[in-house]
């Protein structure tokens, strides 16, 4: 199994850097809803995800001597990023930022403010908000928004570090609903541009990267497949083959058929 | 020795008194490096964790990650 899962040459590729942070994997992955935490360890080393997301939440004090999630997530081979997911307000994603930066592995958060508990798409208000409050004390923000590309703008304004649109909402799996969204905010934004939620399967990884983002963030689209180690697999070579068709640059749309054969020296 | 009543994550519970934070995450059995302590509504930093002591009515919350996305 391992000897497939060889890194894709990346020699024309960039650095993906993040925060001032360089990394090698353009796919990142979360770490909720895994059956247990051996599946969710070996689905993340499939993946080759190096930025690997976890919530905050109250010790629960009956079953404290469960294992720590840390204890699957060697601290020295994944970078940390803690979420304010389940906040819906400002101060409340604010608190959530300091108790994860209290922690102690890094300054960055991703930052989530929900507006609804039926489509859980971002409020924007309460995002934006939160956005100014946590860079100005310090924070390297990575904002979980929708596809509109003035969200996206005040966020990098607000001195964002990534803005991470949706593909469609949260553990959805509907896959890339707004290409052209998704296009337009890369191509206007200076800070990196990740595709965070919405991703189900590969091809939805693959076409996301094509848009020319910088990386995918994912969760639900692993963890609920039906073996999450193969389609870890499978989405680290749909990123990797999406960021490499992106460079590649792809033949124009045509509305009528070119023969790829010669149309010369046929029988007569 | 008396105890006295605190809230820890949302539930009440009696402590002794006098008991300061590092000592109630030793009652509970949890190591503080790994769990975040907020004292009505304030980070307490682990360093301050054994002079900071607790009062009737405290309102504590322990936290740490879990799996998310």
């Amino acid at each position: 199994m391992t000897a497939i899962l060889t890194t894709p040459d990346t020699d024309f590729d960039t650095p993906f850097t993040l925060g001032g942070r360089e990394f090698r994997s353009r796919l990142m992955v979360g770490t909720g809803k895994y059956r247990d935490n051996a599946t969710m360890a070996t689905a993340i080393e499939a993946s080759g995800a190096e930025i690997v997301t976890v919530a905050v939440r109250r010790v629960d004090l009956d079953r404290r001597k469960e294992e720590s999630i840390l204890h699957h997530l060697p601290t020295e081979r994944y970078f940390l990023l803690a979420n304010t997911a389940g906040c819906y307000t400002a101060d409340e994603a604010v608190r959530y930022a300091r108790l994860a930066r209290e922690a102690g592995f890094n300054e960055f958060v991703k930052l989530e403010v929900i507006g609804d508990r039926e489509t859980l798409l971002p409020d924007t208000e309460g995002l934006l908000q939160a956005a100014r409050t946590l860079v100005k004390e310090g924070f390297t923000v990575l904002a979980y928004s929708n596809d509109d590309l003035i969200t996206a703008l005040r966020l990098e304004e607000a001195g964002c570090a990534a803005v991470m649109p949706l593909a469609s909402p949260i553990g959805s799996g509907l896959g890339l609903l707004n290409p052209y969204g998704i296009r337009t905010i890369k191509r206007r934004l200076t800070v990196p541009v990740v595709v965070d939620a919405g991703v189900g399967t590969a091809s939805d990884a693959c076409v996301t990267m094509e848009q020319g983002v910088d990386g995918i963030l994912m969760n639900t689209a692993l963890a609920e497949a039906e073996h999450p180690v193969a389609m870890a697999h499978a989405m680290r070579l749909a990123v990797a083959a999406g960021r490499a068709a992106y460079l590649a640059g792809r033949m124009p749309r045509r509305e009528i058929a070119v023969p790829s054969s010669p149309t010369r020296g046929m029988l007569g | 020795m008396t105890d006295m009543e605190i809230v820890i994550n949302g539930e009440p519970r009696r402590v002794a008194e006098p008991s300061t934070l590092l000592d109630l995450l030793e009652t509970l059995g949890l190591d503080p490096r790994t769990v975040v302590v907020e004292l009505n509504r304030e980070i307490v930093r682990r360093p301050r964790l054994g002079e900071t002591r607790l009062a009737t009515g405290d309102a504590v919350e322990l936290v740490h990650f879990v799996g998310g996305g």
